[in-house]
């Protein structure tokens, strides 16, 4: 490891540090930082770490499918949610709010709304035994677009209730009502991100190309189901704490791969701390910008990733 | 010589078609074997074949007496290797990067490369005369900067036949001369067997032991250079008038075009 990339992870860490702190004194409630640790702010405290932690989970898990999913199919546009995973959970979690299904059932449907959809985009795209790239991607869109209708429909049928209660699903929120789900879903995503890890110098080759991939005895088709059924579930256990939130797994990913280079082994690392101080200050502009109103954290994720991705991409030219 | 990899009456291309057409043919260890022929005469599809990217519709490739598409893949990859005619320069990984890939068959899943594993791929870029470029992105080089990079991480993979698919047709000539340099070396020093599509009928005949004429899809002929590079098997294949003289310093058959209006019509 070079010292450019010491220097890059130093800068990184010492930003989720104060994100961190600043995600824990600032909000609705300000708590000044000398009584931090005081007994009478545990409660408050407690619930904003949670936060902070569903914030990390979530910005960790979603960039780092984003770049497995940009590699395996060396489309810059891949992001996690590619797979159809996020209108088939919105679908399954409106559905289920439809039919009156209590809260704590609600992310179990969405998960399995999720899964149920990737299912589906992932046989679309089977050609015998092959997943081929171009049939994965069209597959996921055209499942993606018919879903969203779906979901459009039965909100306009069953009327603004359902949209009302929709409305966190399909754009985020950090909002967390029940830890054990949280410490549940940390599995799957942390589990996942470290399988990704170990595909790093694989992922590097089949970046260059597939063929390439397998001239260097990568068994690309396996590989790439692996990758697919560990994307898919990341994206879905993370759908049950904290919605959809776009343009983490996308922006990300492109934003350190200007910085540090394509190198999955230096990569990934890098990303999961970009991707957390990130998530962690949109969570906290979330909470406090309109406070008391909460803002859902895909309209900030959008807002600030946007504009600082063009700067970077002007900047340097590339992707 | 014993026989490295052995090609047993392949046929194979894309779909249900047939590109390659019944072609056997033996690799001694140790060869330079030259494949020439025209465009669409199935030198690709054969080198795609026999690198496992494409599955054969009949027919068997042996490596060692052992079926190469029952092989584990990763055992073969540590035996053969690839360079394609160009990378392209897509991404921006550091010409170490690229060539530490090489080592990608050696390692096990969930092992990382070691420190002997480092020093593989500085000793391939040593051979390749391209230690000092290191530290580059891959898409700063040169066309054949790029090239040796990619010869560097094919020795890196440590392989006994190296297969290459037309490595010097993006090159001028001074680097073509370099490139081929360096593979008669590798073929010299280390014992490298080497299998090449080459369009350079000349260069085939200097650099190549063997050379394999295809022709729709079969071999025309196979030999040695003087064997094959005659002026009727090249007219046959080619449709082309060529005059066929000796190289006065190879004393290989040096080949002449000759253009289309130079051509007395019998009267």
């Amino acid at each position: 490891m070079n010292a450019n990339i010491r220097r890059n992870i130093l800068v990184l860490s010492g930003l989720l540090l104060t994100a961190v702190l600043l995600g824990l004194i600032k909000g609705a409630v300000k708590i000044p930082l000398q009584d931090l640790l005081s007994a009478a702010n545990q409660p408050i405290l407690n619930m904003r770490l949670l936060r902070i932690i569903t914030a990390i989970l979530a910005g960790c898990g979603l960039a780092v499918s984003g770049i497995a999913l940009q590699a395996i199919l060396r489309n810059p546009l891949a992001e996690p949610y590619l797979l159809g995973t996020s209108s088939g959970a919105g679908l399954a979690a409106v559905i289920a709010v439809i039919l009156g299904i209590s809260h704590i059932y609600l992310p179990l449907a969405a998960f399995a709304g999720a899964i149920a959809s990737m299912i589906i985009v992932y046989n679309l795209a089977k050609e015998g035994t092959r997943i081929s790239d171009r049939s994965l991607i069209l597959a996921g869109v055209i499942v993606s677009i018919a879903l969203s209708a779906l979901i459009v429909f039965l909100v306009s049928i069953f009327g603004n209730l359902a949209l009302h209660e929709m409305a966190w699903w399909l754009w985020g929120s950090m909002q967390v009502y029940d830890y054990r789900l949280v410490g549940l879903v940390a599995i799957p995503v942390i589990a996942g991100i470290i399988a990704i890890y170990f595909f790093s110098q694989d992922l590097n080759a089949i970046s260059m190309g597939e063929e390439e991939a397998k001239h260097l005895g990568i068994d690309t088709q396996n590989m790439k189901k692996i990758l697919i059924f560990v994307t898919a579930l990341i994206t879905a256990s993370l759908i049950c704490i904290c919605g959809i939130i776009g343009f983490v797994g996308l922006i990300v990913p492109h934003m350190m791969r200007i910085i540090v280079g394509p190198n999955h082994k230096v990569l990934i690392p890098v990303t999961c701390i970009a991707a957390a101080v990130f998530m962690v200050a949109c969570d906290m502009l979330s909470r406090t910008l309109f406070a008391p109103v909460e803002i859902p954290i895909g309209v900030i994720t959008a807002v600030i990733g946007a504009p600082v991705f063009i700067i970077l991409l002007k900047k340097c030219k590339r992707i | 010589m014993a026989s490295l990899l052995s090609i047993e009456n392949i046929c194979g291309g894309y779909g249900r078609k047939n590109v390659v057409n019944n072609i056997s043919l033996d690799v001694n260890e140790g060869d330079v074997l030259g494949l020439i022929g025209p465009n669409g005469s199935g030198k690709t599809t054969l080198l795609r074949l026999a690198t496992r990217i494409l599955q054969p519709h009949e027919g068997s490739i042996l490596f060692r007496q052992k079926n190469i598409y029952t092989m584990h893949l990763k055992e073969f990859c540590r035996n053969v290797a690839f360079v394609a005619q160009d990378i392209g320069t897509n991404f921006s990984f550091t010409v170490m990067e690229i060539v530490l890939m090489g080592r990608i068959p050696h390692l096990k899943r969930m092992q990382f490369e070691t420190k002997k594993d480092i020093q593989i791929a500085e000793d391939a870029l040593q051979v390749t005369a391209s230690l000092h470029l290191k530290d580059k992105m891959i898409d700063e080089l040169s066309a054949g900067e790029r090239q040796r990079i990619i010869i560097a991480r094919a020795i890196a993979q440590e392989p006994r036949l190296l297969f290459l698919d037309e490595p010097t047709s993006h090159l001028d000539i001074g680097h073509q001369i370099q490139i081929l340099d360096l593979l008669k070396k590798l073929n010299r020093e280390q014992n490298v067997t080497i299998v090449m599509v080459q369009h350079d009928l000349n260069l085939a005949g200097c650099y190549c032991n063997r050379i394999a004429l295809l022709d729709s899809g079969t071999v025309y002929k196979q030999g040695t250079p003087e064997g094959v590079l005659t002026y009727q098997n090249i007219e046959a294949v080619y449709k082309t008038i060529v005059l066929v003289n000796e190289n006065p310093i190879t004393k290989k058959p040096n080949i002449v075009l000759v253009p289309g209006d130079k051509i007395c019509e019998p009267r």
